[in-house]
């Protein structure tokens, strides 16, 4: 397998500095090229995990490894897309996109090299713009094109569409799905969108939380373009919702604890 | 454009009631002289080139003190805001020493360097050092974390991570600091020099105090307010919109 999450566990401190499961033995294999969604209400560990195996947050047991070779921090090998698009404001387009090729690359064959990873996501047109001057659905397609820039075999999302509008973000699946088919990277999707997961992936991993556990994988065979496949989407999103009902409710009534003893 | 206005008719109703006020001899020339020979002063002073090389002096100490207090309070700065250690220990006294008026070093400044030019250089120095260091401080410590995991995920380490990222993320408060900087540091030349030889601004203003020249005292202080004026509106304040602006710090 290319990915291996091996019993991963992380604790953090709470308020107390009393420790709190936030993943609790989490073990996953991914397959090269596979496009796989985590799904979970919000606060169940999807960012932890992702920023685990981006390098960025250690585990409190267990291990990661990607083509066999065990994580340790953050690496080129691993390009990773927040939320927020995290642009660099006082460098240009062209500039934020070839931040991460300075190093091993002639200006000019950095410079080729982003301009191909921006027209792929439509904005070729824009490499001397600042991030100021576009919008939230452009300047995630910058953060996209500069990910893609340092060639990653694996694309670690992080709700990338999660602050955008509707329309926006139906466009930017489309643009997503064709990026993937083009250059058939490995991409670990996180979301809390079932409708996006299913739309996406090949397979999701639904989980549960306090602690943050795998609940489910589920396989999504159901062929490309998927618009065309409404009835067996809906299928899915009925069998995600059974499971993840009994975990928003959780969050739900400890939320409402929480509220009625403040 | 209503702003602009109500100055204008703001400040014609002053400079009317000046001189006015001076012609109906409302009060002594020696105590306050008319807007028109305060006027022929300056211009006295700029035909015989005197107020001329006072401007190229002062601003000659300014240069050299303004740019040297920039980079001591831009390094000390950078230290406070990656070493705890030195943040906790170092960052209280130069919290403290911001509090006192730079011309109380001039004493010292005195007996170090006697009564000189570089003694008002020094006070200058420190008018704008700490100011620089603590707003430097600060920019270094409100980096957004996210830049630094974006930039950590491309490869960026240690002292390219800092010149590449976390330096460029806190240069809004490199130019707050070095706004703030230039206006302790003119007000502490200008201290400074009044207390020193001349040439300089400050120098001719007590020189003409001595002297009974209402009319010069006045011109001068017309000259350095707007010199302080027009440097922090048209130069500090446009720097700093735009870069509040392109870094996307606007609310
Ligand atoms: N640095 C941290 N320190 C303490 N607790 C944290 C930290 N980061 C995340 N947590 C907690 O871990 C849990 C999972 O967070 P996160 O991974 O962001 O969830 P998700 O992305 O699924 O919404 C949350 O309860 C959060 O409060
Ligand atoms: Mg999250």
């Amino acid at each position: 397998m290319f990915i291996e999450i091996n019993d991963v566990n992380k604790q953090y401190n709470d308020k107390e500095n009393r420790p709190v499961d936030v993943l609790k033995d989490i073990n996953l294999s991914v397959e090269k090229g596979q496009f796989v969604s985590i799904l979970g209400p919000s606060g169940c560990g999807k960012s932890t995990l992702l920023s685990i195996v981006a390098g960025l947050t250690k585990t409190t047991s267990g291990e990661i490894q990607i083509d066999g070779k065990t994580i340790t921090k953050p690496g080129k090998d691993r390009g990773m897309v927040f939320q927020q698009a995290a642009l660099f404001p006082w460098l240009t387009v062209m500039e934020n996109v070839t931040f991460p090729l300075k190093k091993e690359m002639k200006k000019k064959d950095a410079e080729e090299t982003a301009l191909k990873y921006l027209q792929m996501v439509q904005l070729g047109k824009y490499i001397s713009h600042y991030p100021h001057e576009l919008s939230g659905g452009m300047q995630q397609r910058v953060a996209i094109a500069r990910a893609l820039a340092m060639n990653p075999e694996t694309l670690l999302m992080d709700e990338p569409f999660g602050a955008l509008d509707e329309q926006t973000r139906t466009r930017l699946h489309g643009q997503l799905e064709n990026i993937w088919t083009e250059t058939k990277k490995t991409i670990l999707f996180v979301t809390h969108s079932i409708s996006e997961s299913i739309k996406l992936s090949d397979r999701i991993i639904v989980m549960g939380t306090k602690p943050g556990i795998i609940l489910q994988d589920i396989t999504v065979d159901i062929p490309r373009p998927r618009e065309e496949h409404k009835k067996e989407m809906l299928e899915i999103e009925d069998h995600i919702m059974k499971y993840l009902k009994k975990e928003i409710d959780k969050v739900v009534s400890e939320e409402l604890q929480y509220a009625n003893s403040h | 454009m209503q702003t602009a206005i109500k100055r204008i008719i703001f400040f014609a109703a002053i400079i009317a009631f000046w001189e006015i006020g001076s012609r109906l001899e409302l009060w002594h020339p020696l105590i306050f002289p008319s807007l028109s020979s305060v006027f022929s002063a300056l211009v006295e002073g700029f035909q015989d080139k005197t107020l001329i090389y006072d401007l190229i002096a002062s601003f000659k100490r300014l240069a050299v003190g303004l740019t040297i207090s920039l980079i001591i309070g831009t390094l000390i700065g950078i230290l406070l805001g990656k070493s705890k250690t030195a943040d906790e220990t170092l960052g209280a006294v130069i919290l403290a020493l911001q509090s006192v008026p730079s011309i109380v070093w001039l004493p010292i400044a005195i007996m170090w360097f006697g009564l000189n030019e570089k003694a008002v250089i020094f006070v200058t120095i420190l008018g704008g050092t700490f100011v620089m260091a603590l707003n430097m401080r600060t920019g270094i410590k409100n980096v957004s974390p996210l830049y630094i995991k974006a930039a950590q995920t491309m490869g960026a380490t240690g002292v390219d991570l800092f010149t590449r990222v976390i330096f460029p993320a806190s240069i809004p408060y490199v130019v707050t600091g070095s706004r703030l900087a230039w206006a302790f540091a003119w007000r502490a030349l200008m201290a400074g020099e009044l207390l020193s030889t001349g040439p300089g601004l400050g120098y001719t203003l007590r020189y003409a105090s001595d002297f009974g020249r209402m009319d010069i005292v006045i011109g001068v202080m017309i000259i350095i307010g707007a010199i302080g004026m027009i440097v922090d509106q048209f130069i500090f304040q446009r720097i700093e919109k735009s870069v509040i602006k392109k870094w996307g710090l606007e609310s």
